[in-house]
This record gives C-alpha cells, sequence and structure tokens, in this order.
C-alpha cells in the first residue's frame, strides 16, 4: 500500500498539460513472462484522474486524448503497481507487461519451509540459529541436522559430512560458488566464515546438478540475504565470550539497501581462542585464530541487476601437540596410554604444528530478463585458496611450512531460467572452469599434491513440471567433461616396480631422471554423466511426499591420484593410484514431511549405491629410518549407505517446545564383504525449549544429544616390530570410542536499548556435566579427549 | 530511469574493473616461478652409522650402518653390521646421520648437536651392553651423540638406537618415558664373541 502511494505521488510530479483531445489510447496488459493478457487490471488515469479496467483479453482503452504525455498506474492483483508515462501523439496502442514475480524483489523472511527447489530433499539453518554458532565453524553448525556429522581433527578442524560422506562427495557452494580450497584432504576444513551468509541449506537429496555432477554425497548451500527495496540502513554488532579456550568472536555488519534497488553490505570477524581444555587436561596447541572479511554490492530491479561479493578468510588453526608422531611406536603409546603424550600451561600462543589458510573468492553475477522467455543469469567467479601447515622440524626449519600449496580457480556460468511457460519452468546452462594449482617451492618436502593444470566444461537442464495442483515433478541432466595435466615426479623404483606405472602408464614418463625420480606429466579426461529426478505431493494436513532418485558421477581428485609419499602432518605415508576411475553413485530418497508448528514431523529414508568408492585405509607399514611407518592407500570398492533421518517438532503448551532427531545410518563395503571405514555412529538429540514473548522473547532449553558407539567398523589393525621391546605389538586403530550423552544448556531474551536498538543477550553451557569422551569421526581421537565443559555469553545489537 | 541506468552501467564497469585487477594482482603475487622447482626432502635421514671403538685396540672398529636412501616409502631400508664386538670390552661410540640425497651428503648430526637440547638418543640391547652416554646439553642433560659401551659376555641379540625429537627433558633415560616424535629408529643385530 506505501508502495502503491508512493508511485502516485512521483506521478504526481510528473503531470503535463495537454490540448486537441480527441484521441483514443488502445491499451493491452499481458503477463512479462509468457505473454497472457491480464484481464481485470486496474488502469488508473492520472492525468485526468479517472479509472478503467481491462476486459477478458487483457484490453482497455481511454478515449478524448490530447497529445502529449499521459500518466497511468496499472494495478493487478499479485503485480507490483507500475507506473508509465504515454507519448499519445494521435490514436496511439501501448502494450504493457506486468510481472507477478513479486517475491524476488521483497525482503524475505526466512521460514525453514522456502525453498528455491519445491521437490528437492533439503534441510535449512536460520540465520537466527547460525548466530548460535558465530563463534564456530561451519561443520560444528551443520552438525544439528539430523544425517549431517562431521569428521574433525581436534575440534576447530570440522569437515561436514552428510550420511558419512565427506570431501570431494560434497559440494560446498557459498554465494552460488562452489568452494574450491583443497577439499580433498581429511584434515582440510572448509574456508568460510559462518558470519558472512544469511541462510545455510542442506541438500540431502538429488537436485544439485546446477552446481556439479559429484554430489554424492550431498549440497551445501550457503546464502546471502536478500534485502527490501527501500532506503535503509542497518546493521549489528555481536560479541560471544567463552570459558574454554579463552577467547571469542566479535562480528559487524552493516547493510545501506535504497529505494531504486542498489544495496551493499559490509562486514568483518575475528575470532581468537587460546588452548582448549578437556576436562582432565589442557589440550595443547589447539588454538584458532581467524579474521574474515566480506563486502558486497548490488542492484536489483525486475528486469535487470547485478551483484558483486568478495570475501577473505584467514585461519590459523593449532594442531594437538601430544598428536604429533614420528613412527607406529609413538601412535601405539599414545593408544595406549590414554592421555596426551605432551601437556603444557594454557596460552594463548599457536604454535607448531599449525595450519594456516587464507581464502580469496569474489564473483560478479548479472541478470536480465527477456519478455516471454525468462532470465539470464551470468556469473564469473575466482578464488585463490593459500595452505601452509607448519610442523616439528628440525635445523631450524619451524619457520618454513612442509606443505605450501597454492590453488587459484576461475569459472564463468551463464544461466537461463526460461519460466515462460504455465506449468514448466527449465533451467539450462554451461560451466567453464579452470583450475591451477601450485606446489610453492621452498617446503624442503617434495609435495604430496603436485603442480596441475585442470579444464572443466559443464552442461545441464533441469526442468521442473506442475503435473497438477497437488504435485510437481523435476527431471535434470548434466554432461561435464574434465581434464587434468599434472607435472610430478616418481620415485624409479616406485614408479618402475611399486607400482607398475611403466608398463601401465609409459606415456607419462619423460624419461629425465633426477635425484633417483622421474619427472611423469599424468593426463587424464573424464566424462561424467548425472541426472536427477524429483518428486513431490501435497497431501491433507499439511503432509508432503517427496521422492529423489539422483545419478552422480564424480572424478578422482588429485590427492586420490597422486598422492605418494609422506604426509607430514598426519605422519603417515599416503599412496594415491593413477589407475583411479571415477566413482559412480546411484541416490534414492524419499521425504514424508508435515510442515506444522504444533506437530511436525520429517522421515527421510536413504539408499545410496557407489560403484568405485575411493576410500583411504590403513594397509600397515613400511621400514624406515623412523622405524616402521604407518602405511595409508586410496583403494577402489563397491559401496552402499543407507539409513533414515527423522526430525519431530511438538508444541507442548504455549510456552513448551519439544525437538527431536535421529540418525541412523549403515555403511558397507560390498567388494570386501566388511563395515566402511569412518562412518558415523547412530545418534539422537532431544531439547526441551521454555519461551515467554511477552518475557522479553526469553526463551530457555536445554538439548541432550547422544552418539551411540560405532560397532560397525573394518578390522585394519595391524602389529608393528617395537624395537625396544624387541616383539611385535598390536596397533589398534580400528576400535571405536564408547557411547556419550552431552547436555547443553541455552537461554536469551531480547531487550530494548537506546530507544530504538535491541539488543539480545544469550547464556549457553556446553558440555554441562563436563564428560570426558572421545569421537569416533575425530582424527585425533587417539591422542586427547573432547571438550570439557564451556560457558559462553553472547551479546548482540541490532541497530 | 536514465540515469539509473547510466548509474548501474557506471557500477558494473567499475566492479568489471576492480575484478580484473584484483585477478591480475592475485596471478601477479606467485611467490615462485612456475615450472618444475620441486624441492627434495631436507630432513631426510638416509643413514644411520654408529661406529664403535675399542678403547683398548684401536684397530677393532665396529661399523653398524642402516641405509635408506629413498627415504620413507619406497624401498625398505638396508642394515649392514661390519663384524662381531669382542666380549668384555669397552668401546667409544659415537653416531653420525646423514643425508645422501644431498651433493655433497649433508651431516644431520651437526643440525641434532646445534639443537640438543630439543633432541636426545636413547640405546637399549637385549646383547648384555651397557650403553652410557657421555656428552650434554646446554642444560646439562645427556644427549647420546658421544657414547661409551661396555661389552659382557659372548651373546647375540639387537642394539637399538633412538633419536626423539622434543623429548621430555630430563626424563626417566627411556624412549618410551621420553615422550616426544621419533625421528630414528634403528635395530641392529649385533654378535658379541
Amino acid at each position: 500500500m506505501k508502495h502503491y502511494l508512493l508511485i502516485v505521488v512521483l506521478c504526481f510530479l510528473n503531470l503535463a498539460h495537454t490540448q486537441n483531445c480527441t484521441y483514443t489510447l488502445l491499451g493491452e496488459i499481458k503477463d512479462f513472462h509468457d505473454g497472457t493478457p491480464m484481464s481485470g487490471a486496474t488502469i488508473y488515469n492520472e492525468t485526468s484522474n479517472t479509472y478503467t479496467s481491462a476486459d477478458i483479453n487483457g484490453k482497455f482503452s481511454i478515449e478524448n486524448l490530447c497529445n502529449g504525455t499521459l500518466i497511468l498506474v496499472i494495478s493487478h492483483v499479485g503485480c507490483e503497481t507500475k507506473c508509465l508515462e504515454v507519448e499519445i501523439n494521435g490514436d496511439t496502442y501501448k502494450e504493457v507487461s506486468m510481472e507477478h514475480h513479486l517475491e524476488e524483489l521483497k525482503e524475505v523472511t526466512v521460514t525453514a519451509d522456502f525453498k528455491d527447489e519445491k521437490t528437492s530433499i533439503e534441510q535449512s539453518i536460520s540465520k537466527k540459529q547460525i548466530e548460535t554458532f558465530t563463534d564456530k565453524s561451519l561443520g560444528d553448525a551443520l552438525n544439528t541436522i539430523s544425517g549431517v556429522s562431521s569428521l574433525n581433527t581436534g575440534n576447530t578442524i570440522v569437515k561436514p559430512m552428510i550420511h558419512g560422506l565427506h570431501s570431494s562427495r560434497l559440494l560446498i557452494v557459498n554465494n552460488n560458488v562452489r568452494l574450491f580450497d583443497q577439499e580433498w584432504g581429511d584434515e582440510h576444513a572448509p574456508n568460510i566464515d559462518i558470519n558472512a551468509g544469511g541462510r545455510i541449506d542442506v541438500i540431502k537429496g538429488a537436485n544439485t546438478l546446477i552446481y556439479g555432477s559429484d554430489a554424492i554425497g550431498g549440497l551445501i548451500l550457503v546464502r546471502p540475504e536478500n534485502y527490501a527495496v527501500k532506503d535503509s540502513l542497518f546493521g549489528s554488532t555481536s560479541l560471544s565470550l567463552n570459558t574454554n579456550g579463552r577467547g571469542g568472536n566479535i562480528n559487524f555488519e552493516l547493510v545501506k539497501t535504497y529505494k531504486n534497488g542498489f544495496y551493499t553490505k559490509v562486514q568483518g570477524s575475528y575470532k581468537t581462542f587460546g588452548d582448549f581444555e578437556s576436562p582432565n587436561y589442557n589440550l595443547s596447541n589447539t588454538g584458532i585464530k581467524s579474521v574474515n572479511a566480506s563486502a558486497r554490492i548490488g542492484y536489483k530491479s525486475f528486469e535487470k541487476g547485478f551483484d558483486a561479493y568478495y570475501s577473505y578468510v584467514d585461519n590459523t588453526l593449532g594442531i594437538l601437540r601430544a598428536s604429533h608422531i614420528g613412527n607406529t611406536n609413538d601412535l601405539v603409546r599414545a593408544i595406549n596410554s590414554g592421555e596426551p603424550q605432551y601437556v603444557a600451561d594454557f596460552t594463548h600462543n599457536i604454535e607448531n604444528p599449525k595450519q594456516s589458510i587464507f581464502h580469496h573468492l569474489g564473483k560478479i553475477e548479472a541478470y536480465k530478463r527477456f519478455k516471454e522467455l525468462g532470465k539470464l543469469t551470468l556469473q564469473y567467479d575466482f578464488q585463490i585458496n593459500r595452505r601452509k601447515e607448519f610442523d616439528l622440524r628440525r635445523g631450524g626449519r619451524s619457520n618454513t611450512p612442509v606443505v605450501d600449496l597454492r590453488l587459484f580457480t576461475t569459472s564463468f556460468q551463464p544461466n537461463l531460467k526460461i519460466d515462460a511457460y504455465e506449468n514448466l519452468e527449465l533451467n539450462t546452462g554451461v560451466l567453464l572452469r579452470y583450475q591451477q594449482n601450485d606446489a610453492i617451492s621452498g617446503t624442503g618436502t617434495s609435495p604430496l599434491i603436485p603442480d596441475y593444470d585442470k579444464y572443466d566444461l559443464g552442461i545441464y537442464t533441469i526442468g521442473t513440471y506442475n503435473l497438477n495442483l497437488f504435485s510437481e515433478i523435476s527431471a535434470g541432466f548434466r554432461y561435464d567433461f574434465s581434464r587434468i595435466e599434472a607435472s610430478k615426479r616418481y620415485r624409479v623404483t616406485d614408479w618402475d616396480e611399486t607400482y607398475n606405472y611403466d608398463e601401465l602408464f609409459p606415456e607419462f614418463n619423460s624419461g629425465i631422471i633426477e635425484s633417483s625420480r622421474y619427472l611423469t606429466n599424468p593426463e587424464f579426461s573424464f566424462h561424467n554423466i548425472s541426472a536427477s529426478l524429483g518428486y513431490l505431493r501435497h497431501m491433507r494436513n499439511d503432509f508432503e511426499f517427496m521422492f529423489n532418485y539422483g545419478l552422480a558421477s564424480r572424478m578422482p581428485n588429485p590427492s586420490e591420484l597422486f598422492s605418494d609419499g609422506l604426509h607430514h602432518s598426519a605422519a603417515r605415508i599416503e599412496i594415491g593410484q593413477l589407475s583411479m576411475k571415477k566413482e559412480v553413485a546411484n541416490k534414492f530418497m524419499v521425504s514424508l514431511e508435515r510442515s506444522n508448528q504444533n506437530f511436525g514431523l520429517t522421515i527421510s529414508p536413504y539408499y545410496k549405491y557407489i560403484s568405485n568408492f575411493i576410500q583411504l585405509i590403513p594397509i600397515g607399514t613400511t621400514t624406515t629410518v623412523r622405524g616402521a611407518f604407518p602405511v595409508w592407500e586410496y583403494n577402489q570398492t563397491n559401496a552402499q549407505i543407507f539409513g533414515i533421518d527423522v526430525d519431530v517438532n511438538k508444541t507442548i503448551t504455549n510456552n513448551f517446545n519439544y525437538n527431536g532427531s535421529l540418525s541412523l545410518l549403515r555403511g558397507d563395503n560390498l567388494s570386501d564383504d566388511i563395515p566402511l571405514i569412518n562412518m558415523p555412529a547412530t545418534n539422537f538429540s532431544n531439547s526441551l525449549i521454555y519461551t515467554n514473548e511477552n518475557l522479553n522473547q526469553l526463551s530457555i532449553g536445554l538439548t541432550q544429544k547422544t552418539v551411540l558407539q560405532q560397532n560397525r567398523f573394518p578390522d585394519y589393525n595391524f602389529f608393528t616390530f617395537d624395537a625396544i621391546l624387541q616383539e611385535n605389538v598390536f596397533v589398534d586403530i580400528s576400535s571405536t570410542p564408547s557411547t556419550y550423552t552431552l547436555f547443553n544448556f541455552n537461554s536469551s531474551a531480547k531487550f530494548k536499548v537506546f530507544k530504538t536498538k535491541t539488543l539480545r543477550l544469550a547464556l549457553n553451557v556446553e558440555n554441562l556435566f563436563n564428560v570426558s569422551y572421545r569421537e569416533h569421526l575425530n582424527r585425533l581421537r587417539y591422542f586427547a579427549d573432547e571438550l570439557g565443559r564451556n560457558f559462553n555469553i553472547k551479546l548482540k545489537i541490532n541497530y | 530511469m536514465n540515469t539509473l541506468k547510466l548509474k548501474t552501467m557506471k557500477t558494473i564497469k567499475l566492479l568489471a574493473l576492480l575484478f580484473i585487477s584484483s585477478l591480475a594482482i592475485a596471478c601477479s603475487s606467485d611467490d615462485d616461478g612456475d615450472g618444475d622447482d620441486h624441492d627434495s626432502e631436507e630432513e631426510l635421514i638416509t643413514t644411520v652409522i654408529y661406529t664403535l671403538t675399542n678403547n683398548a685396540d684401536n684397530a677393532d672398529e665396529v661399523a653398524l650402518t642402516f641405509t635408506d636412501l629413498d627415504g620413507e616409502g619406497g624401498t625398505d631400508g638396508i642394515y649392514d653390521i661390519s663384524g662381531p664386538l669382542t666380549a668384555n670390552a669397552t668401546y667409544t661410540g659415537g653416531i653420525k646421520l646423514w643425508n645422501a640425497t644431498e651433493n655433497p651428503a649433508e651431516d644431520i648430526t651437526e643440525e641434532v648437536e646445534d639443537e640438543a637440547d630439543e633432541h636426545e638418543f636413547f640405546y637399549s640391547s637385549t646383547a648384555g651392553l651397557t650403553i652410557t652416554k657421555t656428552d650434554v646439553d646446554g642444560d646439562g642433560n645427556p644427549v647420546g651423540i658421544a657414547t661409551t659401551v661396555t661389552t659382557g659376555s659372548a651373546a647375540t641379540g639387537s642394539l637399538t638406537v633412538i633419536l626423539k625429537h622434543e623429548p621430555t627433558k630430563p626424563n626417566d633415560g627411556t624412549a618410551t618415558g621420553a615422550g616426544g616424535s621419533t625421528d630414528v629408529e634403528v635395530s641392529y643385530s649385533i654378535e658379541v664373541q
């Protein structure tokens, strides 16, 4: 209504005077998208202060007009009111296009059931929920969703997992840009500042083709906020402080929007923590320092717009000092002692071993809508990821990284959304991408990942069709071509004997030998085909039924192909294989959902069959100058993963709400008829929340989360020779830690301050009972317990 | 309306320029020249030689050698024992670590000596040897580059040498109790006769 008045006022300013008044204006009002006539549209002739309306064919006429300018205000139910000037020059004909896709211009209040792809099986984390994780990582926030867990290295390196799948099988998309940050490593966490996003969607189902063909695990979308088209300036500052780690986070953001469609946002955050503590000891060298900044500028109108985004993430992550081992016997001692081998007093300093990573991401996107066709979007983006890993080194090399890799990725993506048909929407596009990895010299180690150039071309089409009022179906197809050209040195003995590459890949060998290593140039091309099918049916009582099928294929990543040698920070030898084939997954998932405040429910069973599943498993030891040294190898098996995710919400009384979730999963290595390695155990959580809107929006909650012991694990235990005892000792690297239950307490309230501002105050306690536990999916579980109790206080002021 | 359009165009152009220039900066900030410039393993220890010289007879010198020229992975290392030790004798022991992939071979023992407070050798034997460390670091704690070895009666068994990086110092004298991470762990099969 406000909008309407504004336009009227604007129109008055453009009043024009006219004479000689015998002409007729014939108008026709059509839908912008498909050209259908818009009957019943109201036409207000501002010049003469008269009203008329369009007939069933969308036509109208105004008689007795003079030459000159006529001002019309046209409105129609569900459309944006349009004010236009019509030049009258004799009898005049004018076609007017109206737009009914208003939602894209409005402020979107985030609700859980807002989805881009209605047939997609997904779950979301709202901005409000993100705020409770302001000083945590993306992985920590996602961990709250059923079916999502994480593979951790300590407590600051948190890699999200969907249905037990992680790394290259999970696409993480930040502001519509697929993140490339050397995601192949188990200890490489995504470089995203959780504070920069507006909402996070986790797509467990199959509707992922726009972003790539290889989302075998799923897709994580970190979305920006959508702003209202109006003149406004707002922002917030938040501060979070913690007892455990004696640190916290400060975040600020400022948004300016204009009613002409322009908007701009700046955001920055700084996080610092010292050593964290388990209930019984200090976890030495587990601190984190993180500096993040992002900026966004854009313009949006219905017909055209652009959005430019830039973000910078700089993380320094300490790695538990006690996890630094030299050989298998050190590992055995760590496992058997049950306590960290190195514990020092608390410090904020981060020493070696540590990771230091920065990530630049920039993108620019522009769109234009075409009448009776749809919306064309062009996007260009680039990313630079620089990863340095520091280890305990000899001979004054502590400031020289053992790993120093720089990954540059750039892509161009045009996408056309065709929405001119009444019941059909098509999305089609092309992807062009170039990626370059540079193993930077000066590390004094041979690089685990070699220099390479990679080229990608993708093409896709996805269609969504409304079968009837209650059901919708979507289908998509994608083809990807990828080529990787690497340059790597292999030991002569390994190339000729251990790996037998002299027979398998003689064409890659340049024949040049330097320090008993061949210089080789492996080159591979892959053709990947992927497809998706989705079906949605609305049923009675707010129930919805969804079915998703997905065919996904993934080419082996550089780590799986080229790893060959000592991974210093993991203290293991990792061996990839040039003969890796692509991984192909068939995914089936159904979901029965009820979105209802009083009693909501989601039950989602799924089944995935993955052929040529690539896994990294321990295969024994090799004798080195350090004694026996663990060897891990990438190999391929056929695998199946199936399970069920359940979420329930129930209103008990006006003030009390219950939320519960359960994740059951089973992963099988079908080739060897054993369980798959690193599969999440059964876990469930229950929370009870008291809220009182009248009492400063007070909210008090208690959450219990239980993770059962994983009893299905593959036995990769082995014996190693202990030189001191002069006998073989058992290395139990497979057994899993026991069941644990944690309780968390949350409370928050909102207060009015300085008249117009609001202050949100939250007090939380994590691991309320200070339970000592270890988590199966933490790579450092052999060395130390997880975190003990933490008191956290959060302040957020909106202005 | 037109001014808006103009403004949009201007902004887009400006942004495009900004992006291209940032890209150019990003690409030129290479810390290295491109191409093939890859390092060899600098900290690699390829060779461990423990030389024992009989205090009573300079000609009675036994060299215990471990060599793994291609480092971790690749082919396994090889042991070479030059001969048996004499029973009931006292030897002066000296350990040398080399990186033979460098040319000339790099003496790693020097690095250990320079950082003596962060390193310690541990010796153990099942052939009745008594091994004492005769050198100390700046804090007066043993290092173990120099040793004295006393043999007992005739026996066969092993002699194990362990080098720990950043062990607890002082410690209980055992590799297990000292903690730290293992840089060297070699076990020679020896004979005392």
